[in-house]
């Protein structure tokens, strides 16, 4: 945590509402986002309980699990949340724009550019917290090695027709929200805290009901007592007034609601099977019908109030104008979602359990590239992000004095005009640093002269300006900041690139994982399935 | 002493509870692992950790029943000696160990305590969270690390007495497989671990010392009146920080106070780190506000250059580019 946010975290404190942190909104959201609020039974991985999902705030739907132990249940829930999935989905990755993406030409090596489809939107998820994240990656992992009835008839337990391909696309998403500054997959708490600080601390922000409350109180009152309130108010039985965001839910209500809910199902269940006559399992099917509705309705009551909470969220979130450059990093978004799409398109095999040692390394390098170019952007495109970057002595604003102009010792002499601004600021510079401005929405780049400390106080920097003046001798008009200009210089690169290409694959040398065997293909197997019904 | 109850007396009950699914789910893999005098325990352990000697055949498996903590601790040490000269493979289904915590013995119970034929001690540590494809949550790979490291502390002390025995720093965790209910285990080496936990134990102060700052009339006793009890925990020192929300019965009644005091570390531990010498909330404001502190105070410095910056980003002054 940079000293600022402290400081607007304190300022929090004092006041009892949360301040911000930034001015405009730094991730894309699209018009239309599939919320999911999944709850998982606790102590079982991947054995999810139930989850309300859907675009619509006033419609959700529940979906439940009677007995998260029994595999048929499991498998009828993961089905019908693939059928409110895949449709979302699938909705935006039928609609698509021509794009170009350069590629070489494996033949002549050359860069050529080829015409692509590229999907005009990409379909964005929605879930209340980080561990919401992580239950995804999980859902994903447990359903795209699936076999289903048509993959291997004679699989012992075939899982419904779509759910490896659900399992796939969560996969995707999951990895993807990995990748800094991405919006395929966005927890409302991440959200929420990269735009405004609390009076708390960041492990209790993770509480999305104490997050809202510091941020927008119910009452209007004070957002540190409604915090308190969110984080442990219970009703008369002792259940809490704002359930947890999930996938985990609160052990009072699993103890004293849902098992005895679950015992009931159970016992109604084993009633039926042993039922002799029509008219005594009609009765017993009523009494099963009954027991599940009545767990339906559990699972309803804890899950809505975080369904409501994640659209507040989002309104609040829309109530911020979105930054500049938020809008590029949805494109690459979009790209990625593309990507996937052909990839399911041309039928390639699910991701593998793990990353070989070349995938492993390229994402690695490309979510650096993302972390720097997020970096950059969000100071841009915000002066309170900018505000960090100049305490920090990454950036400085400072108003021209003078301007001298110079030329480079060349045959053919180009401009490169001394320009001496004067700051406030101690920005970290050294022997020919260089700096760059903003001009007309491209970089233009200067190189550290000196600096001398300023009779009126602060610092007299010389900048030497080196591109984007135009290509003849006298700098083109308004490429060269006037005395009485204000500027903004940063330190940092404004389209910062990641480091040289990898080879590929194949020109990959063995001891960092190519060949040999590395064109061998790991077929991937499906988990191996234990007889009894138990996870 | 019953932090937990002492702290519902207090006014701010801890929020700590287990789900009957977990606890459920916990029992019933610990005793699949441990079913069949722990064949398939062994089997594991002797896979991933190998060693000298064959594989396990015979396994002994002996009863540690006893009264009491005292008796079950002396009937586990006896245990240990007997397995450890027998120079067979032993499985102690859930010894009880003696460790003395701040100058008071504490007593530990570890899943299982695995003795080699050559005489090292192994601690085997069961979780029912799940290790998929081959690795589990770094967070509680973490606690269990931390908690095995305890025991093995526990086990050095008997085993300083037990001729040919010793502890092996390597412990095994037991997991369930991906989404399945087969365990799988994995080696951790809780060097680093013990050496921390060694450490904090020689640095704990004894509970005597604790007492004896105490007033004379002070009580824990959650049946006294809430005044009272706030007196003599406000008499204890604490160091409150989030981290202990996911510990301690009493870190909301800590957080409380905290906050009333309008401490920084309220905010985190890394907040403390940066604000230097200002430890209170007011403090810090007031010095970015310039209204107190020393300028020639780098931090105090510092802290109004952010509340400018801060100030001016806000006010939209800055220039749009």
């Amino acid at each position: 945590m940079s000293l600022i946010t402290t400081l607007a975290r304190l300022e929090a404190v004092e006041s009892g509402r949360a301040q911000p942190l930034t001015t405009v909104r730094h991730r894309h959201l699209t018009g239309r986002p599939l919320v999911l609020v999944p709850l998982a039974t606790a102590g079982e991985a991947g054995a999810p309980l139930g989850a309300l999902v859907g675009t619509d705030r006033e419609a959700p739907r529940l979906l439940a699990v009677a007995q998260p132990r029994d595999r048929e249940l499991r498998f009828a829930f993961l089905a019908e949340l693939a059928e409110a999935v895949l449709p979302h989905i699938e909705s935006y990755a039928g609609v698509v724009e021509p794009a170009e993406r350069s590629q070489i030409d494996p033949e002549t090596g050359k860069k050529t550019k080829v015409e692509v489809e590229l999907c005009t939107d990409a379909a964005q998820l929605i879930v209340p917290s980080r561990a919401g994240i992580d239950f995804v990656r999980l859902l994903g992992r447990s359903m795209r090695f699936r076999r289903t009835a048509e993959d291997d008839p004679d699989t012992p337990y075939p899982a419904p027709a779509r759910v490896p391909l659900l399992g796939r696309w969560l996969t995707h998403y999951a990895e993807r929200a990995r990748v800094p500054g991405s919006s395929l997959l966005l927890a409302t708490t991440d959200l929420l805290n990269r735009h405004w600080a609390t009076g708390q601390s960041s492990l209790e922000d993770q509480h999305l009901g104490a997050l809202l409350a510091w941020i927008a109180p119910s009452d209007g009152g004070s957002g540190a007592e409604a915090a308190l309130r969110a984080e442990l108010e219970r009703d008369r039985e002792g259940q809490l007034l704002c359930p947890p965001a999930g996938p985990a839910t609160d052990p009072a209500f699993d103890n004293r609601l849902l098992a005895p809910a679950i015992e009931a199902y159970d016992r109604a269940r084993t009633a039926l099977a042993a039922a002799e006559d029509g008219l005594a399992a009609d009765a017993l099917l009523a009494e099963l019908a009954r027991a599940e509705r009545q767990i339906r309705s559990l699972l309803a009551k804890v899950a809505l109030p975080t369904w409501d909470a994640v659209w507040r969220g989002l309104d609040l979130l829309a109530g911020l104008p979105e930054g500049a450059r938020a809008e590029d990093r949805w494109t690459r978004d979009r790209w990625s979602f593309t990507a996937h799409r052909d990839r399911v398109l041309a039928g390639e095999p699910p991701q593998p359990r793990r990353d070989d040692a070349v995938t492993a390394a390229q994402k690695l390098a490309s979510r650096e590239a993302a972390q720097a170019q997020l970096d950059a952007q969000e100071a841009l495109d915000d002066p309170l992000v900018l505000a960090g970057r100049r305490l920090a002595g990454e950036a400085f604003v400072g108003e021209v004095t003078g301007v001298e102009m110079a030329y480079s010792e060349s045959k053919r002499p180009s401009p490169r005009p001394l320009v001496t601004v004067r700051t406030d600021e101690h920005p970290h510079l050294g022997g020919r640093t260089k700096v760059y401005r903003s001009l007309d929405g491209k970089p233009q780049t200067a190189e550290f002269v000196s600096g001398t400390p300023a009779e009126e106080g602060g610092l007299l920097l010389v900048l030497r300006i080196t591109d984007r003046m135009g290509r003849s001798k006298e700098p083109a008009p308004g490429s060269v900041p006037e005395p009485g200009d204000r500027t903004v210089w940063t330190l940092f690169e404004h389209d910062p690139r990641g480091g040289p290409k990898l080879p590929d694959p194949e020109e990959t040398p063995w001891t960092h994982g190519g060949p040999p065997g590395a064109a061998v293909e790991r077929a991937e197997r499906p988990d191996p399935v234990t007889a009894e019904d138990l996870l | 002493m019953d932090k937990a109850a002492l702290a519902t007396a207090l006014g701010s009950p801890a929020a700590f509870g287990q789900s009957q699914f977990a606890f459920m789910r916990g029992n019933a893999f610990e005793a699949k692992v441990k079913a069949d005098g722990g064949t398939e325990l062994l089997r594991l352990l002797y896979e991933r950790l190998g060693g000298p000697g064959e594989a396990p055949h015979e396994v002994r498996v002996p009863d540690l029943a006893a009264a009491g903590p005292e008796g079950r601790a002396a009937r586990t040490a006896l245990a240990l000696r007997e397995a450890t000269a027998a120079q067979g493979w032993t499985l102690l289904d859930h010894p009880l160990l003696a460790l003395e915590v701040a100058g008071s013995p504490a007593y530990l119970e570890p899943d299982a305590v695995v003795v080699h034929p050559e005489g090292t001690w192994t601690v085997v540590e069961i979780k029912s969270f799940p290790m998929i494809d081959g690795s589990a949550d770094a967070a509680k790979v973490g606690a269990a690390a931390r908690q095995s490291a305890v025991y093995v502390l526990a086990l050095e002390r008997i085993a300083a007495m037990t001729e040919g025995a010793e502890v092996g720093h390597r412990v095994l965790l037991v997991c369930p497989k991906d989404f399945s209910n087969l365990p799988t285990a994995s080696v951790v080496d809780v060097r680093k671990q013990r050496a921390v936990t060694r450490r904090q134990l020689t640095r704990l102060t004894r509970i005597e010392d604790i007492a004896a700052t105490l007033p004379e009339d002070a009580t824990f006793d959650p049946g006294c009146s809430p005044q009272e009890l706030h007196r003599a925990v406000d008499a204890v020192g604490a160091a409150y920080a989030p981290e202990c929300l996911a510990a301690c019965e009493l870190a909301f009644h800590c957080r409380e106070r905290s906050r009333a005091r309008g401490a920084v570390e309220a905010l985190g531990r890394s907040v403390r780190g940066e604000l230097g010498g200002l430890t209170t909330v007011g403090a810090v404001l007031a010095a970015a506000a310039g209204k107190e502190g020393d300028p020639a105070d780098p931090t105090v410095a510092a802290l109004r250059r952010a509340a400018a910056l801060r100030a001016e980003a806000l006010e939209g002054r800055a220039v749009c580019h």
